[in-house]
């Protein structure tokens, strides 16, 4: 109840002028308005780069971590602990300390290149960097999950497969692009829906780090969710949710059957 | 089995990539956390000049009145109160959901999916609390935190449900067990594994919700952890070594779950994952 019902009531008060007491209809105004300003455009655009940036990263690193922690090296355990930790720690919190680490003069990571003599960039003062900045935290502490979810899917490709392509004299790369990578896609289609899901409707990362700065460059529709919310426009917040929910079902729905589809095939 | 030279570089380069990418951050919060106000302000990652374990502590805690210690009581009543519902209900749904297959199941099935993949409502879902009276309380955010996770729960148990053999219900019932004992003394003992991950991975999960109790529970009385930190990130803008602390303070709990639980955690994110 606490979660349909707002759900329908959002597609009707989307359409109004709404302050709780009294809701007038106008239409699709708030659409109109919502695509027509400039900044709150370029949030719709921002949520699919950062969803995209945020997924494809956690595909490739996750994938790659993976198989780094399957093969034989030595504190595999440790490397496992440490890589998966990142998952469970408060979102707020990483963001503040990231946000004190990229700070453009004093935080450490711009002072430690100082030493080898490369300029840092403002991480998260430069409009075109501020977005990217962002999704390389949300990398770092999700990276994690996809990892583990990477690494039960190795783990259940029998290991004759790799006998018989090494006896057929087949390179490693061979090796990984037509037995690893088709095997794995179960994993693969799992970490992209989820880190989709996460990645488009993020709101708490950004918030803490950037509060949708500088300017309105690293909004995504959830944070302008919460200031048109904050600043009563409630209508129009609404809109903004149906929008978030619009792009989300057109984005994953598709793409899951699409995903699902070549696993089974596979 | 034989570890190659080859195994033995590449683990320490992981080791060392893994350190100053994973653990500096940590190491940073807490150097962070022991500096005086002085000394953190320039946050800069040289060790402190004195150590202010103690003080930093004792006024972090009783800063604004002892809201964080509020807080913490806040965040462990929210995170007991909506796992407990979760687990309850998400086995009864799984459980009816697998075991009786009927009209609703599909439909019942593609809420229980489009629950996983729609952005919650804000706006309105603070129009319905407002609505049952539930808004800015403690309650109100239980059941918001179920609602939210409920989908997650269902599927989870409807899969492990699927591999407790269907002879056992019928056993019970030809002994004479009711519904509600079949599923309270035989169902649910079996799936003991499935529950601890469940707990465990939705504790941490609401425990560091942020999002949530920031729209449903607004306010100085019912503040929860996280939003402690989002409230002294403007208030703490110059003494950094505070806030730092209270990051330090409220990752201890998902430390500690973590290092009990590390394997059931893992064990139930991939098997939610990849069989969901």
């Amino acid at each position: 109840m606490l979660f349909l019902l707002p759900t329908f009531a959002s597609l009707f008060f989307s359409l109004t002028r709404w302050n709780f007491q009294s809701a007038t209809f106008i239409g699709l105004d708030n659409f109109r308005q919502f695509f027509h300003e400039q900044n709150l455009y370029q949030s719709l655009i921002n949520t699919l780069i950062y969803g995209a940036l945020t997924s494809g990263l956690k595909v490739v690193l996750g994938l790659l971590l993976a198989m780094l922690l399957t093969s034989r090296i030595v504190a595999r355990g440790y490397l496992r602990a440490v890589v998966f930790f990142p998952v469970l720690v408060s979102t707020v919190g990483v963001g503040i300390t990231f946000t004190a680490m990229m700070h453009p003069t004093a935080g450490v990571i711009n002072t430690t290149l100082a030493l080898f003599h490369i300029p840092g960039p403002g991480w998260l003062t430069d409009p075109h960097l501020a977005l990217i900045s962002v999704a390389l935290v949300d990398v770092w502490k999700g990276v994690g999950l996809a990892t583990v979810i990477y690494m039960a899917g190795l783990v259940s490709i029998p290991t004759d497969y790799y006998e018989a392509a090494s006896l057929d004299g087949a390179t490693n790369w061979q090796k990984f692009r037509s037995i690893t990578l088709p095997l794995v896609m179960p994993a693969t289609t799992t970490v992209i829906i989820l880190s989709l899901i996460g990645g488009l409707r993020s709101f708490d990362l950004i918030w803490a780090m950037t509060r949708g700065g500088p300017g309105f460059t690293s909004d995504v529709i959830a944070s302008v969710i919460y200031k048109q919310y904050q600043a009563g426009f409630y209508g129009l917040s609404t809109a903004g949710n149906v929008v978030l929910f619009a792009v989300v079902a057109a984005i994953i729905v598709p793409l899951s059957l699409f995903l699902n589809r070549r696993t089974t095939e596979a | 089995m034989t570890r190659r030279l080859s195994d033995i570089v590449v683990g320490v380069v992981a080791v060392l990539i893994s350190i100053v990418v994973f653990l500096v951050p940590f190491a940073f919060i807490v150097i962070q956390a022991l500096k005086d106000v002085r000394e953190s302000s320039d946050r800069s990652f040289a060790l402190p000049t004195s150590w202010h374990l103690w003080d930093n502590l004792v006024e972090v805690l009783s800063t604004r009145d002892y809201m964080l210690v509020t807080a913490f009581i806040n965040s462990i009543i929210l995170t007991v109160a909506s796992v407990t519902l979760l687990v309850v209900f998400g086995a009864m749904v799984g459980f009816v959901l697998q075991r009786r297959p009927s009209r609703w199941t599909g439909i019942i099935n593609f809420f229980v999916l489009a629950g996983l993949i729609i952005p919650p409502a804000v706006v309105p879902t603070i129009w319905v609390l407002q609505g049952l009276g539930l808004f800015k309380t403690l309650h109100g955010l239980v059941l918001i935190e179920v609602a939210y996770g409920l989908s997650f729960s269902v599927l989870l148990f409807r899969s492990f449900i699927a591999t407790v053999p269907r002879e056992l219900d019928e056993a019970a019932i030809i002994d004479g067990a009711g519904p509600f004992r079949l599923f309270f003394t035989i169902v649910l003992p079996l799936l003991r594994p499935v529950v601890v991950t469940l707990i465990v991975t939705q504790s941490v999960a609401i425990f560091n919700d942020f999002t949530n109790p920031l729209y449903y529970l607004p306010g100085n009385k019912n503040v929860t952890l996280q939003l402690t930190l989002f409230n002294f990130q403007s208030q703490f803008n110059t003494s950094y070594n505070l806030l730092f602390m209270n990051i330090l303070l409220i990752t201890i709990p998902p430390l500690i779950v973590y290092i009990f639980f590390n394997r059931q955690i893992v064990a139930g994110l991939t098997s939610g994952a990849v069989k969901g």
